[in-house]
């Protein structure tokens, strides 16, 4: 067992370090340098420019820069952005990770909340009205992109109805649309997961084995059937991480929400590239880290996976 | 049971007799069984037909838009359908219709270029790693991890940024980012197809690798491949809207449905019937590639029906 979570965290340690050479790159490979692009038009003579690059360190050679962005990153010393000088990407982030944080929480609470009855009913009676409706819904949540159902949510309930903000962040009534709007996709692939999997579990003997020595069929289901099939699904909560993360970006833009994934899109506008750099680098060890404790919580839930 | 997330799940092509390549008749009659088997999902069918219209409208669009998609009707912003113009007008008064058939050019060309792109990286790394094993195998799969584990839309973002926003560009980068699944997919088929009597065979009389590759290993992942090509389409489509929606992608003024998106949004609460038409064909075209996709799983791999 200690092998298999020693494995696991170096394997992780190894993708984080391919993910922070990434975005290094990222920064080295633009178009013209930082400093550039923070002088632009500015009148200065070519000293001043090579004093600044002198001062950010873009005059020593790549490597140097290299080890020295790894270490100040794995100090967890984000620097400051060149662009909107003297600001520390640290604090940006601070600032920008609580509302990310609410959204994707409450999002996974009530996607879970919904898509995990649900997708257990529509396995258990199967090819049913219910079923039927349930598959359809869920269909249509991973078709429909998250910013067109977003657009849509804001003409119905802040245009039309009126009963909630269209962007912004006044009050908590602003998390209402995001937080549905997030919550429906990851609703949709949770309920066709959870569906698949009592209906893959319902045929397992464990299961006859109940119903032949009379158990209820509630009980069949509850005790034996979804607590099996609940495992799966649980694992793949972990790994949608990114998706979630990825929908933050969007949902947040669209809704104008001070988080990390419109600082993220801010950013790029800006041409601010550290700090694009620093927080592909941030949700990158974020959806890493998640991926380790799911793999070893499953590992430490169901012994088949160690032997692996 | 379908789910989405693993499509390929056990997934293997009806593919002739190993070996030697199978005779013609019996080729033809696997075809002909996998259709049938194809025709009984009729959400499929119903996904096949949207596709090819969709696909002829992208290809007929100078024929079939009504008027130019740049042009812009004087005092016509935002106004509501008419008779002539049965989807009304966006914000600086084009004709949403044409802008939309324009749009599907765009969407298309994105998803297949794109998907082109991922499957031969993805195909490569992956016959690759299972071929090779070993440290080939476990360096070119720590990158294929690393890679699936990514945020994909903060990966588009942070490479568009470098890149510069553009057709081309939006291409490749959407291309160069999501061929992680096909590598671990084919790796998985050759990990597996590599243990099997007709390529030890074919070793054994000594056959080179090369040989080994392309007559007995890439031909028999090719029907995993095209099931997950397209049921990857759909996603692909979404991002590449997302990042027009974002201001990522396609410039304007070229027609695209997720820029026309992003041009409704800002004028949402005075005009708010622009952002409704593209939303639908948008999720019209990923949800027949999707159900296209699914009835390709059912007809490519008989075992995987509940």
């Amino acid at each position: 067992m200690w092998r298999y979570v020693l494995t696991r965290l170096l394997q992780g340690a190894a993708v984080i370090f391919l993910v922070a050479t990434a975005a290094f790159l990222i920064l080295r490979l633009t178009p013209g340098s930082p400093v550039d692009v923070m002088v632009g038009e500015a009148d200065v003579t070519p000293q001043q420019v090579a004093a600044i690059k002198h001062l950010w360190g873009f005059d020593r050679p790549w490597y140097v820069q290299y080890a020295t962005w790894l270490a100040n990153m794995a100090r967890g010393d984000f620097g400051e952005s060149v662009i909107r000088t003297g600001v520390p990407v640290g604090t940006m982030l601070a600032q920008a990770a609580p509302v990310t944080i609410t959204l994707n929480a409450a999002a996974f609470a009530l996607s879970v909340a919904i898509a995990v009855p649900v997708g257990i009913v529509a396995g258990v009676r199967r090819y049913t009205a219910f079923d039927y409706i349930g598959t359809v819904g869920a269909t249509l949540g991973v078709a429909l992109p998250s910013f067109w159902i977003s657009l849509m949510a804001i003409i119905l309930f802040a245009v039309k109805l009126r009963w909630l903000p269209p962007f912004g962040l006044q009050s908590w009534t602003g998390y209402v649309l995001p937080v549905a709007v997030l919550a429906t996709e990851q609703a949709a692939v949770i309920t066709r997961m959870m569906r698949g999997s009592v209906a893959a579990v319902l045929h397992q003997d464990y299961v006859r084995t109940g119903r032949a020595k009379g158990l209820a069929e509630s009980r069949v289901v509850l005790r034996h059937a979804v607590r099996n099939a609940l495992l799966p699904v649980v694992t793949v909560l972990g790994y949608r991480m990114a998706f979630l993360l990825s929908g933050t970006i969007i949902v947040e833009t669209v809704f104008a929400l001070p988080g990390v994934g419109r600082l993220l899109t801010d950013s790029v506008y800006h041409l601010d590239y550290q700090v694009v750099q620093v927080i592909a680098l941030v949700l990158a060890v974020i959806v890493v880290a998640a991926n380790i404790a799911t793999d070893l919580i499953y590992a430490f839930v169901d012994p088949r996976i160690r032997v692996g | 049971m379908r789910s989405l997330e693993h499509p390929l799940e056990g997934a293997r092509p009806a593919a002739p007799a190993p070996g030697r390549p199978a005779l013609e008749p019996r080729r033809r009659s696997e075809a002909a069984r996998a259709w049938r088997r194809f025709v009984r999902y009729r959400p499929g069918v119903a996904g096949l037909a949207v596709v090819v219209a969709i696909g002829l409208v992208a290809v007929f669009a100078n024929v079939l838009a009504p008027y130019s998609p740049l042009a812009i009707n004087p005092g016509m912003r935002g106004a509501p359908p008419t008779a002539a113009h049965p989807l009304g007008f966006d914000h600086i008064g084009r004709d949403i219709l044409s802008r939309l058939i324009y749009g599907s050019r765009v969407a298309i060309l994105v998803a297949l270029l794109a998907t082109a792109i991922a499957v031969t990286i993805g195909v490569a790394i992956g016959t690759v790693a299972g071929y090779a094993g070993g440290r080939v195998d476990a360096v070119l799969s720590r990158i294929t991890d690393a890679l699936m584990a990514f945020p994909i839309l903060v990966l588009l973002i942070a490479l568009v940024a470098v890149v510069g926003p553009s057709l081309a560009n939006v291409i490749l980068v959407i291309g160069a980012s999501v061929w992680a699944s096909y590598a671990r997919v084919v790796r998985a088929e050759v990990l597996s197809l590599r243990e099997q009597e007709f390529v030890i065979a074919a070793r054994a009389v000594g056959a080179t690798d090369r040989r080994v590759i392309w007559r007995h290993l890439v031909p028999n992942v090719i029907g995993p491949v095209i099931v997950l090509a397209t049921l990857s389409v759909g996603n692909i489509i979404i991002l590449e809207a997302a990042l027009s929606f974002l201001g990522l992608g396609v410039r304007p003024p070229t027609p695209d449905w997720g820029g026309m998106l992003a041009d409704g949004r800002g004028y949402i609460t005075i005009y708010p019937q622009i952002v409704i038409a593209p939303g639908v064909m948008i999720a019209a075209t990923v949800l027949a590639f999707n159900l296209l996709g699914d009835g390709l799983r059912d007809a490519l791999d008989p075992r995987h029906i509940d």
